[in-house]
């Protein structure tokens, strides 16, 4: 057992920042519904197996963006990484709906030269001349990664699409979800729908039950995916789409985690 | 300028449909006493829900109207959950004749006059009120009434809210 907790961590260390393979990248909000003239809401960042528990790894903010209600770029506040997770506040001074997203992307390699598996990382500008003459069974990938969650004062606002990875298209307001009735969100892949693709959905708190009381479901043909809350909580929601590459084109990972509050 | 007559005094509410005044639907709320060290008032939404559980007027909010040093009043709107988010979070607050400081533990009565339910279709609806109290608990009682005929209505909450009593006279 230990062994294999190693062996994860190792894999997710060497596995990027953002991506979530052995573990799950989360970016949970302190609330998510708030009234008032303006408010202030925390976030934690963090990679973890249990979500939202901050116990193995804090996530680096390289590609914090966060987007406010009128489409301007709002700035984190107090920005610190401690041992096991990333902190941050934001003052909410309009109303509407704030998307708050750590978005990362690079490009990556595998390869063998004499009999050796490599792999590399790096910018895709420098892809070419990084990897040497004589490689072979390159394989190239592109990685998308988004991390995100949302957070509204007063009335809920709609929500642009990026178009670029893997990303959430709300169909239901994604800060107006309540216990006992369903969402329907769509999975979108650089802005066209993403269909076939497994979403994990996990109530935080699995530290104090015993059971994980996961939920997969899987998209549809328009991209589309529903789900009946069964409680109220904190949901950590993940999903990825491989593509392998054809004809020395390379392949794609993209991956899209969220955190959705649900409210009794 | 629509003005709703709250009645804000206690006395005599016990007999909601009796209450002397132009009413044609009264509400009478009652706030039990609760034994607590740290007893807050509680913030209080009063409104009608169409069948389908959409809002089709509110007709009373009682928060804090003031800034303190824990911050403005309307900062804890958003723990009446089931109203804010039926309705309360896109309103103008404060709203003339709807918003109204919290009250005490006791009877309290909404009144409201048909010109100002003009709007208001006849047909079922429910009277719902909800409580949310700092440091306590929520509560949402709903009671069924027809508007456009005579009839009363009846409820009780079980923590936050008391009996619940709904008249239409006309």
């Amino acid at each position: 057992m230990k062994k294999t907790l190693a062996f994860l961590s190792l894999a997710a260390v060497l596995a990027a920042p953002l991506s979530a393979q052995a573990h799950r990248a989360w970016l949970a909000p302190t609330s998510t519904v708030l009234s008032g003239n303006d408010a202030w809401v925390g976030f934690d960042a963090g990679m973890s197996n249990g979500v939202f528990i901050p116990d193995h790894a804090a996530m680096r903010l390289n590609g914090l963006t966060i987007t406010a209600p009128d489409g301007s770029t709002a700035q984190a506040e107090n920005v610190t990484q401690a041992k096991y997770r990333s902190s941050f506040d934001l003052h909410l001074s309009q109303p509407g709906t704030y998307r708050v997203a750590n978005v990362g992307s690079g490009f990556m390699a595998s390869y063998k030269q004499g009999g050796e598996q490599k792999r590399w990382r790096g910018a895709e500008a420098e892809f070419a001349t990084a990897i040497p003459a004589d490689a072979t069974e390159v394989q190239a990938t592109r990685t998308d990664s988004r991390t995100e969650t949302f957070v509204t004062l007063g009335e809920p606002t709609d929500l642009k699409t990026v178009g670029k990875g893997l990303e959430l298209a709300p169909v239901t307001h994604p800060n107006d979800l309540a216990v006992g009735e369903a969402a329907t969100f769509k999975l979108l892949k650089d802005g066209q729908p993403a269909a076939g693709v497994d979403v994990t959905i996990a109530r935080g708190g699995t530290r104090y039950r015993n059971n994980p009381e996961e939920i997969t479901v899987k998209t549809g043909a328009d991209g589309a995916f529903s789900v009946t809350w069964p409680e109220a909580g904190l949901y950590w929601l993940g999903a990825s789409v491989r593509t392998a590459g054809v004809n020395g084109q390379p392949g794609s990972n993209a991956s899209w985690n969220g955190a959705l509050e649900v409210l009794p | 300028m629509r003005k709703l007559p709250l009645v804000l005094t206690a006395a005599g509410l016990a007999a909601a449909p009796a209450v002397a005044s132009a009413a044609d639907l009264s509400v009478s709320v009652e706030l039990p006493r609760i034994s607590s060290a740290s007893y807050h008032r509680p913030y209080v939404a009063v409104w009608i829900e169409k069948p389908d559980q959409s809002t089709a007027q509110t007709l009373a909010v009682w928060y804090q109207q003031t800034r303190n040093n824990e911050g403005d009043g309307k900062d804890w709107l958003k723990d009446l959950r089931t109203w804010w988010r039926k309705g309360g979070r896109a309103m103008a607050l404060p709203a003339d004749g709807v918003s109204g400081p919290t009250k005490a533990p006791g009877r309290h009565a909404v009144t409201v006059s048909a010109a100002q339910l003009r709007a208001l279709p006849a047909g079922q609806y429910n009277i719902v009120v909800e409580a949310a109290r700092e440091l306590g608990g929520r509560e949402v009682v709903r009671v069924p009434f027809r508007w456009g005929a005579a009839n009363t209505g009846a409820g009780t909450g079980s923590t936050e809210l008391g009996a619940v009593r709904v008249a239409v006279t006309r």
